[in-house]
């Protein structure tokens, strides 16, 4: 592979991240010039800014033949623009969501940093180099943290915000010491011809998996692996909601976009080990996850450590190392991300009225509000993987990658351990669904903003869950050119 | 494209079960209606279905089949042959009698529906299909709104914990032949998931054995196999009487259905190296279940072990891999169905007026419940296997193919009719007749319409099938046969 020399036209390839900038700019621009005016005004223009985007994606951004542009920074392929396309998405779906979350919904700033944090991660999915690589994370994270700790007055906010950076810094710090090992022993900084570098420097398959390991502290934290994940609860319990479920969909599918192009590119040389690593972190990830949950009262924490199971199912389609594994993996996050958006959009709308994230609280939500219960019991049975909907097909196709790959093992385990997820999305059902409650007279309304987006989103998710074929297919042509 | 009939029959339950959604909440009598609207469409197109099925041509019918995930090779693929045609049947009988004993559902009767049809879009999906992939996708369809349906409609002391213990047993069981489905798929290196063609993969007799039992027995758990039984009386027990029918006289049968389609069919070598293993869990079954039976005090858990008892002799049958035992299988696996489901439905029309199951404090019931009794009494012959009725139609192959194959096995496990007549005559004895204790004479209102009709159809067919089997032995005859293709002789 080369990289192709400067064309004007390969600006087309990155034109949603200028476009990214331009609207941050915007949303900054607007807010000092209309100070005075509060409202949900910024919400609905971030959102259709982020959905213009999506669309201008969808139509000039394409990519055409797979190459390195810009100096070898970026790579245009379908993989990047999959991602684009589904953190756009999650991006404008959580800018609607801000309107209902208190402290948040009227400040420039805050839509201002969504946006370049989704500048960050789309970079992140397209990054080729690993400078480029090391700016995208932190250009992800930095607005994050900020993010998290937004509520000021609200110590839960500002611990998260705390130890999410604390956290971020030192993982950052591995990942990093491990790109300068990388760059050492190679004398290259593109990650496509890293592999290229260590096979003229002939360097020992075990001292490469030494600095994968490095490099996979920082992407596990990304992505919320197990041992990496302790940041996850407290984060997600802490930041104003629509912040938590931007971390825990956009920001893991980023993550995830980095791990999948760089095991590709970067080891073909130990792939045995890498694939026996990751399977050991998926093992862990989704078992941990998992068993902790059960025990959790605050839906906010119960779903960070859903999420960190989910990210463990995830992995198993990467250890798979095969081109099933990868599609399912892309598969996985597509629907993963619609899915807890719904789940999280639920969370945001019933705090409003309830003011509170309990799971004891949403006693009789389905006599409170029958729609946002149903939109509940879709989000959450997609998680615990019940056909019809999108979780089901997910989870069966990373199944089938890892049975294909040999990892019979690791397929018993993951389908094990859907049933404890299964369990503790049932207990919360129960909650919404059988239990009584002294508040049961009292309705909770759903602005039809929220309705249009938990519709949507719920649809998708039957729509993903049912007629697959298109979505696979799709899948299976972006990692096409992984192989 | 010829009239697709089955498609009409999987999906009009979920079709009406969404569209039950959209309706006010309060207006009750209108969404019973829709109901009941929707379940009759169901049910006369399975009725016709049975009917105009041609046994002269035998082999699989009413054939649709849509590309679904064409990159894995997975289809929309549906068909009916002798063996699974009685069970749509049986589950459109189940489904129409059901929403009629439902009738008196007060507590947002609308979810009620709309999850009872959800479900049976699932059992549909399973009984007709012919492709791997799909019958997983119905088969937890059909597990899943039994959850709910338990959890919030069920009776308010076991019900949390009978739900959950019911669906973590179902899923855990489900998964297991999940990955043995894909084990199958990878191994068979077609990139098909049709279920005929895995038929003829040619398995390594190797790993047949291997796979078989996860496949087999994570099927079975539904089908209520000893010793991951424990679920079903409890779940039986502890769910509203229109989801108890549905569940021990469909969903148990959904079980051993997927059991022998999946398991049997495509691995027949493990399945012969297995059989004996099933041969001495489904006597347990048969035996332990009807003893367990006869020393309940309680009316539901008696019907509920009945069942394991009774879902034993058609795992018997499986196993017993002859003609004759398949056939019986097939047939009890229909004649149980509807004898389950209206015993259940006795309980409940029982129940609904004395709000109590203890037998000991029953008695007298014939006289204000006359209809009950006798559909009671009826129900009670078919599972002791009196000729004349479909048990007996069911239940005489079965140990016939078992005498072929074990006659210890037929031996022990006949010593079960006689404890079922006991248990049977038990509970006619202390609850329809016997003195009425005095807190009920008087207060025992009399029996409504839907649930006469409800119990007249449920009777009426297991005494056609008793007197005529005719009109269901050959057809389940045919499909055995086909099966035996497969497994290739005793």
């Amino acid at each position: 592979m080369t990289i192709a020399s400067f064309e004007p036209a390969a600006l087309l390839a990155v034109l949603p991240e200028i476009l990214l900038l331009a609207l941050a700019g915007l949303i900054l621009t607007l807010d000092m010039i209309f100070r005075d005016r509060r409202g949900t005004y910024l919400s609905w223009v971030t959102s259709a800014g982020l959905a213009a985007i999506l669309v201008v994606t969808l139509v000039y951004s394409r990519p055409g033949e797979e190459q390195l542009i810009l100096g070898g920074m970026v790579r245009e392929d379908w993989l990047g623009f999959a991602f684009k396309v589904v953190l756009l998405f999650a991006a404008a779906v959580t800018a609607l969501l801000s309107q209902g979350v208190e402290g948040v919904r009227d400040r420039g700033e805050y839509y201002a940093l969504l946006v370049v944090a989704t500048l960050g991660m789309n970079l992140m999915a397209t990054a080729a180099d690993l400078i480029m690589l090391f700016l995208a994370i932190e250009t992800t994270s930095i607005p994050l943290y900020v993010l998290a700790g937004f509520l000021k007055g609200d110590d839960k906010s500002t611990e998260s915000g705390l130890k999410y950076f604390f956290f971020g810094a030192l993982t950052s710090a591995v990942m990093l010491y491990g790109f300068s090992l990388l760059y050492g022993f190679s004398g290259e900084t593109n990650i496509y011809f890293l592999a290229e570098g260590m096979r003229a420097g002939e360097v020992s398959p075990w001292l490469m998996a030494a600095m994968a390991a490095l490099v996979l502290v920082g992407f596990g934290f990304k992505i919320s692996a197990a041992p990496f994940h302790f940041w996850a609860p407290d984060v997600y319990e802490g930041a104003p909601t629509s912040i938590t479920a931007f971390i825990s969909t956009a920001s893991k599918a980023a993550g995830f976009a980095v791990l999948v192009r760089f095991m590709m590119a970067a080891f073909p040389a130990i792939e045995a080990q890498w694939s026996l690593l990751l399977a050991i972190l998926a093992a862990a990830t989704m078992t941990v996850g998992n068993l902790i949950a059960l025990v959790q009262s605050n839906i906010k924490r119960l779903l960070a450590f859903s999420s960190i199971s989910h990210a463990g199912y995830a992995l198993i389609g990467l250890v798979a190392l095969n081109h099933l594994g990868s599609a399912s993996l892309v598969f996985y996050l597509a629907t993963y991300v619609v899915t807890n958006l719904a789940a999280f959009g639920v969370v945001i709308v019933f705090a409003r009225t309830a003011g509170s994230d309990e799971i004891a609280d949403y006693a009789a939500l389905s006599r409170r509000s029958p729609g946002l219960a149903l939109a509940l019991l879709v989000a959450l049975l997609s998680l615990g993987g019940m056909p019809p909907l999108a979780g089901f097909v997910a989870k069966f196709y990373v199944f089938a990658a890892a049975v294909e790959a040999g990892y019979i093992w690791l397929a018993f385990l993951g389908v094990l351990n859907s049933i404890v997820g299964l369990y503790y999305y049932l207990t919360i059902l129960k909650v919404v669904y059988l239990y009584r409650s002294e508040d049961e007279d009292k309705p909770v309304p759903v602005p039809g903003v929220y309705a249009a987006a938990l519709g949507v989103c719920a649809l998708l998710i039957v729509a993903i869950g049912a007629l697959s074929g298109p979505w696979l297919e799709w899948a299976l042509r972006v990692t096409g050119g992984l192989f | 494209m010829a009239f697709p009939i089955l498609s009409i029959i999987v999906f009009t339950p979920i079709v009406f079960g969404l569209a039950l959604l959209l309706f006010p909440a309060h207006r009750h009598r209108e969404i019973r209606i829709a109901a009941l609207v929707g379940a009759s469409i169901t049910t006369v197109l399975s009725i016709w279905a049975y009917f105009t099925y041609d046994q002269a041509l035998g082999g699989y019918q009413f054939v649709e089949k849509i590309p679904w995930i064409p990159a894995l090779g997975i289809s929309y693929h549906v068909g009916v042959d002798g063996m699974n045609l009685p069970l749509v049947l049986l589950t459109g009988v189940v489904i129409f009698t059901g929403v009629l004993i439902s009738w008196g559902i007060d507590d947002r009767p609308r979810e009620f529906f709309a999850f009872l049809f959800i479900l049976a879009t699932g059992v549909f999906g399973v009984f007709v299909s012919l492709d791997l992939f799909q019958l997983l996708f119905f088969y937890e369809i059909a597990v899943f709104p039994m959850y709910l349906l338990i959890a919030i409609w069920g009776w308010k002391v076991t019900r949390e914990y009978a739900a959950m213990k019911l669906t973590l047993y179902l899923f855990v069981g489900s998964v297991i032949a999940l990955v043995g489905a894909l084990a199958m798929y990878f191994a068979s290196g077609l990139g098909t998931f049709d279920l005929l063609a895995l038929e003829g993969a040619g398995f390594s007799t190797g790993f047949q054995r291997f796979w078989f039992p996860f496949v087999f027995f994570g099927f079975a758990v539904l089908g209520g196999i000893f010793p991951v039984h424990n679920w079903s009386p409890d779940g039986h027990v502890a769910a509203p009487t229109a989801v108890s029918m549905f569940h021990a006289g469909v969903l148990m049968k959904l079980g051993a259905f997927a059991s022998l389609r999946v398991g049997i069919m495509l691995m027949p070598e493990g399945a012969k190296f297995w059989a004996p293993l099933i041969l001495v869990l489904a006597t347990v079954n048969v035996v332990y279940g009807a003893f367990i039976a006869s020393v309940q005090t309680d009316f539901k858990y008696v019907i509920g072990f009945s069942s394991v008892s009774h879902m034993g002799l058609v795992l018997l049958g499986f196993a017993s891999l002859n003609l004759d035992g398949l056939t019986g299988a097939g047939i009890q696996m229909f004649s149980h169905g509807v004898m389950t489901a209206l015993f259940f439905a006795v309980v409940g029309v029982v129940y609904d007026r004395a709000h109590t199951r203890e037998i000991p404090k029953l008695g007298g019931f014939i006289r204000p419940l006359p209809l009950a009794a006798v559909a009671f009494i009826i129900g009670g012959l078919v599972s002791m296997g009196m000729p004349g009725f479909s048990g007996f139609i069911a239940e005489f192959p079965i140990f016939m193919g078992l005498w072929q194959r074990a006659p210890i096995v037929a031996i022990v496990a006949a010593i079960s009719i006689v404890i079922t007549a006991s248990y049977i005559m038990r509970v006619v004895g202390n609850v329809f007749f016997g003195e009425m204790p005095k807190e009920f004479e008087g207060h025992i209102s009399p029996i409504k319409v839907q649930d006469k009709v409800a119990l007249v159809m449920l009777a009426v067919i297991l005494v056609i099938v008793g007197v005529y089997p005719r009109i269901m032995a050959p057809l389940v005859q045919s499909g055995a046969q086909a099966i035996l293709a497969l497994v290739g002789g005793a």
